[in-house]
């Protein structure tokens, strides 16, 4: 195991490198361009000029070599100094700077991460919370109505998208109720009572939109993984032992069938790094979604780019974790 | 394990019933089987019948529906139901029921191909994945190259590079249709891909496919007989979610200028174009947002119940 | 085997919360890095007694749906950069709502008359009025000349670089005079350092922040020192900046910033803001508020908030391709070529009449615009003076196009519903970029051309593609590899010398230019470039508005465009506040922030 798990992560490093290029590929080729969000009345000379200081002219393979350097050189050991506060070398170095703001990208995602992790981590796990029981119960009472009426919630949960549930969530919960504030404000720090009741406030409603749609997708695989073991021979061998019902369900039931729902899960822990385009765009949010989004329209390449490599990072680093956790949970699977 | 021992022989039983050689007594198909444990399922058949109903509304209802979808009516803009307009008008008084009748037939069709595109090329990769080590690496690593990349550059370079000739092969329609729906099934499959490939390793160690191994079945016959329907369950979970997300992409796509025309009513663009009315007119996001929802847990109940009518456990004789 | 699985759960659950919960508390301690700009000196913290009511108003918030990523006009310099930099840094004359150039951080405006213009227009001496940067240092010539050797120098990648075009020098005459002098004669020389687009920066802060050090400088393009009512305290690209009162202000004495703190918003949608100014009132200011009408008059019949309409000279219009974009053509696709390309209908004057007869323009406003527009036949609608000579189209005549076609001699011969000319299927495509509102006008426009037997077939393109210029896209509105596109453009100034410009035929894009021009629909006349050169040197104020005119009316009449709808800016502000006059289009929306106050009840 902990040589497969070597070998997988040096194995990454060609896969990421490869990624890279690919990206850096479309990029190249996508139409758009950082002059696009100048108004009209700015003359084409004066375009021109900025791509050039922009670098957007320099050869494709250049820029990407200057971009592998700035990223795996530059950025660790500035990150590396800022967290210890120790100076490396004359610390005048080219860090990647994001064509829109001018200001080092790096800082700009670390910058958004609170917001980002403070939504899709508390939608991502609340989203569990209740996927988990809601599919256990509807498979062990399959054909229920716990279990229909959980297939159609959940089915409208998740066909019924976040550009529609976002305003209608708004619309009840801050134009008729005025509950909750319809946006987020992410200047907001807490440090008492009322500022922990405020920040709760203005999670709650797109907290509760992911929750709701984490937890479709999720209760329906725990559902049918449930069904799948329910039916196995070893309930009927383990019901035949005389076990408790209780027991039988809990202990190897459960069990057995929350194995590929880790896995599920781990894969989709990258996700929550990635942001939600459209519930950071209905709540007003601006986290990494946002910020990708806007980067992709404005063509922001650097920092496109950069965002894109660490989801990437991310993505390989836990499919691996999901490997390993599926590894260690399920004996019938060996990696040599 | 002596369980497991009778499963292998009982799907052994199967796939030779399905194979002609043991055909004794009365003919019984697989597929007659099949169909018969369905109909027994009432979820399922509700939901063939709700899709049917569906699909005839939007290929056959226009015809018979007296507005015309693309006819504009100024002074008549922005209505609530009437007798006239059953789901009153929009904002430049095209009746909005015969834009939903005519919307669902882009939508389904481009739903329905989406999604078993990206299921067929998903379910594809996890299996070869999981069951040839050899090609599990790479297979993975393409997953994960396809789940890194940024989608908006990557459909941005597909039409550019793509829209044109397809245009002049096709004609802008059918061209647009199958541009369409090959960047939401490439888009799509690398979650299944992966659900699929870790059921296939558990799958693969289990008895019944070491014995079918062991009496030397070729390898394809059990891909298709013993790996193929043990993973249906996950693979009919994702159909069912992929036909909503695709009929959701395919409005996001025409949004951003990258799919039909923008007067070409489909559910998802009706829904997205009524939001900001949801105050004003609620009726206008209820129906397709409704009929998106109601194709969807239809799918998933047929799912359901093919996946009931396809374990040979659950078949009783 | 179920508690390692639970642990890992249990582990991953704390492992997020604990992520989240440590990046939030550590936002409040100023970090090192320059995401989160601080500004120099400690302004924020040692406000000095001002003595009156300055700053004493509280707290505004202002909704920008598209977020300011940087406070510096000169490096990011679309319009949302500009406002947030606009209640910081101050140029040297602004324009009032009215299109008016007012002085601002200038005593009086320079002219013939007081003898700040030279009487042969080949410079312009400004005279700075005696004020202070927030740091509390004084404001001199120099600042201003460092200015413009900022923008000037190449490497700095100066986005406004064009408005200091024709200037041969910038010189102190001492700390408080300023001369510019020009290549030539200069009939309007108000270009450089007017208006929000080009404030006056501090050259103590930015010296080191010159050429190709310019993006470098993440403090200094984050929170520019300034002269304005406010000092940028906290600034998060793309999402937030919040200010507070400038305690050195000019206006002090005066009372003047009312509000102590201005919080500006990003992020999310134009209905969005509109529903947060206009329903909740969570906020005092939603800026940009294209929305359709009916849902903007359901949202502010709330009754605590006002939509406000301000007209510049943005005109919708649809441009007319005066070349062949045949995809047959190859490279060769809506390229001019000496006039060897021509298109094979749309040159035909009459026949682009009947597409604008045919078009009900108040419809169009109707359903689109409301308030936000008014019907117009003119590229030039604004003041002095409009042309009056093409108003008959303000009238749809569905007939009167049929029958004009019918003259031409475009006429459906085979009977498929679509007339012919000269054997070409009067068949277009219709392109504009993508936005609710151009939707819904092209799809009217579409059902009225179908009526006169026009073939129209509609394109929409996400607008950082249409507008984002880059060569290698077939979809860029320069490309303009469609018969017809629709979008909006103006002038950038009151003045409309730039403007008109654009439509001379060395503005024309093409491949040797990267299709860089401005004269979209290949506009090819010897007579307007004639007329266009005498603009450039009159210097009588009535004699300019009479050449506009007429250069307005021979881009009309050629055929090449269709002007449809006099836009106007529309945003909408809390009824609570106060002040702040109509909604200036010419110049920042925040012109005169200092002077608006908040009344409850």
């Amino acid at each position: 195991m902990g040589r497969y798990a070597i070998r997988r992560m040096l194995g990454a490093i060609p896969t990421l490198i490869v990624i890279s290029l690919v990206i850096f590929t479309i990029l190249e080729l996508a139409p758009g361009d950082p002059t696009g969000t100048l108004p009209l009345t700015v003359p084409p000379e004066v375009r021109e000029n900025i791509r050039e200081t922009l670098g957007l002219n320099d050869p494709f393979f250049l820029s990407w070599l200057k971009w592998m350097r700035q990223m795996f050189i530059s950025e660790p050991l500035n990150a590396i100094e800022s967290v210890t506060g120790l100076q490396i070398g004359d610390g005048e170095r080219l860090r990647i700077i994001s064509w829109a703001s001018r200001g080092p990208a790096v800082d700009t995602i670390v910058e958004r991460l609170p917001q980002t992790l403070w939504v899709l981590g508390l939608g991502f796990i609340f989203g569990i919370i209740i996927a988990i029981p809601v599919g256990v119960v509807s498979a062990y009472k399959q054909y229920s109505i716990f279990d229909n009426a959980g297939t159609v919630i959940s089915m409208i949960g998740y066909s019924v998208p976040v550009f529609f549930t976002g305003p209608l969530a708004i619309i009840v919960f801050s134009v008729w109720l005025g509950w909750f504030p319809s946006f987020y404000d992410t200047t907001h720090t807490v440090s008492d009572w009322s500022s922990l009741v405020f920040q709760m406030k203005q999670l709650a409603m797109p907290v509760a939109v992911l929750s709701l749609f984490n937890a479709a997708a999720l209760s329906r695989f725990t559902r049918s993984s449930m069904l799948d073991n329910l039916n196995e021979d070893y309930v009927r061998t383990a019901r035949s032992k005389g076990l408790t019902e209780n027991r039988v369900v809990m202990r190897h039931v459960l069990r057995n069938s929350l194995i590929p729902v880790t896995t599920l899960i781990a894969l989709q822990v990258p996700g929550i790094f990635a942001g939600a385009i459209v519930t950071e765009q209905i709540f007003r949010i601006n986290g990494l979604g946002q910020l990708l989004i806007s980067a992709i329209n404005g063509a922001d390449y650097p920092m496109v780019q950069t965002l894109t490599f660490i989801f990437a990072v991310l993505i390989v680093l836990f499919n691996l974790v999901a490997d390993l956790i599926y590894g260690i949970l399920d004996p019938r699977i060996r990696y040599e | 394990m002596a369980d497991t021992h009778e499963r292998a022989e009982e799907i052994t039983q199967e796939t030779l019933g399905d194979g002609g050689i043991a055909e004794v007594g009365e003919h019984r198909s697989l597929w007659g089987d099949v169909w018969r444990q369905f109909r027994r399922h009432k979820g399922a058949m509700a939901g063939l019948v709700v899709v049917t109903i569906i699909v005839l509304g939007a290929f056959v209802g226009p015809i018979f529906y007296p507005h015309d979808p693309f006819d504009i009516d100024v002074p008549n803009a922005n209505q609530g139901p009437t007798l006239e307009h059953l789901m009153g008008t929009d904002t430049i008084g095209r009746d909005i029921m015969a834009r939903v009748l005519v919307g669902g037939r882009i939508s389904l069709a481009v739903g329905f191909t989406a999604a078993l595109l990206g299921i067929f090329i998903g379910t594809g990769v996890g299996i070869l994945a999981g069951f040839f080590r050899r090609l599990d690496a790479l297979l993975m690593r393409l997953t994960d190259l396809f789940l890194a990349l940024p989608v908006l550059p990557l459909l941005l370079v597909i039409i550019l590079l793509f829209r044109d000739s397809l245009r002049e092969r096709f004609g802008p329609e059918l061209g647009i249709f199958l541009l369409v729906v090959f960047i939401i099934g490439i888009t799509s499959w690398m979650q299944t891909a992966r659900i699929v490939r870790g059921e296939v390793l558990a799958i693969k160690r289990q008895e019944f496919v070491l014995a079918a191994q062991s009496i030397g079945t070729r390898r394809r016959n059990i891909i298709m007989r013993h790996i193929f329907p043990n993973v249906l369950s996950p693979v009919m979970v994702s159909a069912a979610l992929g036909v909503g997300i695709a009929i959701i992409t395919e409005s996001f796509l025409s949004f951003i200028g990258l799919g039909f025309p923008s007067d070409f009513p489909t559910w998802g663009r009706l829904l997205f174009d009524a939001v900001p009315f949801l105050e004003i007119a609620p009726m206008r996001v209820i129906w397709p947002g409704a009929l998106i929802s109601l194709t969807v847990i239809s799918v998933n109940f047929i799912g359901d119940g093919l996946r009931d009518a396809l374990d040979p456990r659950l078949r009783s004789g | 085997m179920l508690k390692r699985s639970k642990l890992l759960i249990i582990f991953a659950v704390i492992a997020l919360v604990a992520a989240a919960c440590g990046d939030d508390t550590s936002e409040t301690t100023p970090t090192t890095s320059g995401g989160t700009a601080t500004t120099q000196g400690t302004t924020a913290t040692t406000q000095p007694d001002v003595g009156s009511a300055a700053g004493s108003g509280g707290n505004i918030t202002l909704l920008q749906w598209q977020a300011p990523t940087a406070v510096n006009p000169y490096l990011s310099g679309g319009t949302k950069e500009l406002l947030a930099s606009s209640i910081v840094i101050e140029p040297l004359g602004e324009f009032t709502p009215a299109g008016e150039l007012v002085p601002k951080l200038a005593a009086e405006i320079p002219t013939i008359e007081n003898g700040g213009l030279a009487a042969d227009q080949t410079s312009i001496t400004w005279t700075l009025k005696d004020t202070v940067w927030s740091d509390g240092t004084p404001l001199t010539a120099d600042d201003v000349v460092f200015t413009y050797e900022y923008c000037t120098t190449e490497a700095t990648g100066c986005t406004q670089s064009s408005l200091f075009a024709g200037i041969t020098s910038v010189e102190a005459v001492d700390p408080l005079n300023v001369k510019i002098t020009f290549e030539g004669p200069t009939p309007y020389p108000y270009n450089a350092f007017v208006s929000y687009q080009a404030p006056v920066i501090q050259k103590a802060q930015f010296e080191q922040c010159i050429g190709a050090a310019a993006a470098g400088c993440t403090d200094a393009n984050f929170g520019p020192i300034g002269t304005g009512p406010y000092v940028v305290r906290e600034f998060r690209t793309n999402d937030t900046a919040l200010y507070d009162f400038n305690p050195n202000y000019r206006g002090n004495a005066d009372g003047q910033p009312f509000f102590g703190e201005v919080l500006i918003k990003g992020g999310g949608d134009a209905d969005a803001s509109a529903r947060s100014v206009l329903q909740l009132g969570e906020a005092d200011y939603g800026w940009n508020l294209q929305v359709d009408p009916t849902v903007l008059d359901n949202l502010e019949a709330t009754g605590i908030g006002t939509v406000f309409a301000g007209f510049a000279s943005n005109v919708e219009r649809l441009m007319i391709n005066q070349t062949n974009p045949d995809p047959a053509l190859g490279d060769l696709r809506s390229v001019y070529g000496d006039g060897n390309n021509p298109h094979p209908f749309l040159t035909n004057p009459n026949i682009v009449k009947a597409l604008s007869m045919a078009i009900d323009r108040q419809t169009l406003v109707d359903v689109g615009y409301k308030s936000g527009g008014t019907p117009t036949c003119n590229v030039w609608p604004a003041p002095p003076a409009q042309s009056t000579n093409n108003d008959d189209c303000l009238v749809q005549d569905i007939e009167g196009a049929k029958a004009l076609l019918d003259a031409e001699g475009a006429v459906d011969t085979d009977g498929d519903g679509v007339r012919e000319y000269n054997g070409a299927r009067l068949s277009v495509l219709y392109q504009t970029s993508t936005n609710a509102v151009r939707q819904s006008n092209q799809d009217l426009i579409k059902a009225w051309w179908e009526e006169i037997g026009v073939e129209t077939e509609l394109r929409n393109i996400d607008a950082s593609v249409f507008f984002g210029g880059d060569p290698a896209s077939p979809d860029t509105y320069q490309k303009f590899y469609a018969d017809i596109e629709m979008y909006t453009n103006g002038s950038g100034s009151v003045d409309p010398q730039a403007y008109m410009g654009n439509w001379v035929q060395a503005e024309m894009p093409t491949p040797a230019n990267n299709f860089g021009g401005q004269n979209i629909q290949r506009f090819a006349s010897d007579e307007y470039d004639a007329l266009f050169s005498e603009l450039t040197t009159e210097s009588d104020l009535a004699k300019r508005a009479e050449l506009t005119i007429q250069l307005n009316d021979m881009l009309v009449q050629s055929g090449s465009m269709v002007p449809m709808i006099w836009r106007a800016s529309v945003s909408a502000y809390s009824n609570e506040i106060q002040n702040q006059g109509d909604l200036n289009a010419w110049d920042s929306e925040y012109w005169n922030i200092h002077e608006w106050t908040r009344v409850v009840g």
